[in-house]
């Protein structure tokens, strides 16, 4: 079930025009005050890691539906190794091509 | 001092950090189409919206049949940063007519701001614009590749998994302390708990309770013992933030 073009289209509307905004925000809004205040910034600063979390979990975690934290789930222990080398290197094309390798790897091992 | 030199500078700054930017427009191109989004929908994502992470997300979601709203929501809450990113750089365009600071706002990128926020120049606008539209150029161009590309890849390889791939990419960087790392814990269980969500509220779900945890880490961490009184939420007693520039008549602002 995907999106009918029209959807989408209003999707990417939504989603740009908001973006914009954020971009535009201090540009315009504080380019007399200065910073952000405090307390915005301090909710600011939980964003990045809350929301990656929240969109890498289960990607790793779930399976058909299930919880998988198990050896035998491929794509949690492909996660393990590309995090990794996500946390050695902080670099995001190694990152993804040994996430990929230990992936297709588990897979040719009949995981 | 010259415009074009400024301009040269800055695209020569920026090349080496367009490794980092052509894979994530490849991995949009590619993605998407697998998504079932069309090859006109790619593009105008990447000239509308810009920003790699969130059109990611939107892809991925898109292609799990979630609900538009929350597709749209979870692109938007993926680009806070984007609010941070505009108040750091804000105070060097403040001089700047009403017509620049729209174009740079809309080309604002993390390096296109990591390198402009330390140059030592009283005019960035060109630098800042070698930087920005080198990175823009070759986004577009990696967005429509990969969607070429795309056509041509055989059915069953896992190429979707470089999503969240990625994203894991930006998440180990992100956090940076242990309420962070509170947060993303958080963030991953309530969003794997709540999995079964209808219109896959689960995300924003994960993304809300991430962000409290983090702030609850951060006040228990640092809170407890200086006696000031204060527990719990609310953050009035810190006042307002300082102006780094110095503050009265600016007597340029521009309309």
């Amino acid at each position: 079930m995907t999106l009918a073009p029209t959807t989408a289209w209003l999707v990417v509307l939504a989603a740009g025009l908001g973006t914009l905004a954020f971009r535009l925000s201090s540009i315009v809004a504080f380019a007399r005050a200065g910073d952000l205040p405090a307390p915005v910034r301090e909710v600011l600063r939980f964003v990045p890691p809350a929301v990656l979390g929240a969109l890498v979990a289960p990607a790793f975690l779930v399976a058909d539906g299930g919880l998988a934290v198990a050896p035998t789930n491929p794509r949690l222990i492909a996660g393990a190794a590309a995090a990794a080398v996500a946390w050695r290197t902080e670099n995001v094309l190694a990152t993804i091509a040994v996430g990929m390798a230990v992936l297709l790897g588990a897979g040719a091992l009949g995981l | 001092m010259s415009r074009r030199s400024d301009l040269i500078a800055g695209a020569r700054d920026v090349a080496p950090m367009l490794l980092g930017v052509i894979p994530f427009g490849l991995l949009v191109g590619v993605t998407a189409l697998e998504a079932g989004l069309s090859p006109a929908v790619t593009v105008g994502m990447s000239l509308f919206v810009f920003a790699g992470a969130s059109q990611l997300a939107i892809i991925e979601l898109a292609g799990q049949g979630t609900a538009p709203l929350v597709i749209a929501g979870t692109a938007l809450v993926v680009n806070l940063r984007y609010l941070m990113y505009s108040a750091s750089i804000a105070p060097r365009f403040r001089e700047y007519a009403a017509r620049w600071r729209g174009l740079f706002a809309y080309l604002l990128t993390d390096q296109a701001y990591a390198l402009t926020v330390v140059r030592e120049s009283d005019d960035v606008r060109w630098y800042y614009l070698g930087t920005a539209a080198t990175i823009w150029l070759a986004y577009q161009a990696a967005t429509v590749a990969g969607v070429v590309l795309g056509a041509g890849v055989p059915p069953g390889w896992p190429l979707s998994f470089a999503v969240p791939l990625t994203f894991l990419a930006l998440l180990v960087p992100a956090i940076e302390d242990r309420p962070g790392l509170a947060a993303a814990v958080v963030g991953g269980g309530v969003a794997v708990a709540g999995r079964g969500l209808p219109y896959h509220l689960g995300l924003p779900a994960g993304a809300v309770a991430g962000v409290v945890a983090g702030l609850v880490s951060a006040r228990t961490a640092g809170g407890g013992g200086d006696g000031d009184g204060h527990h719990g939420a609310g953050t009035d007693a810190e006042g307002p933030a300082p102006s780094p520039e110095a503050p009265g008549d600016d007597g340029r602002e521009a309309e």
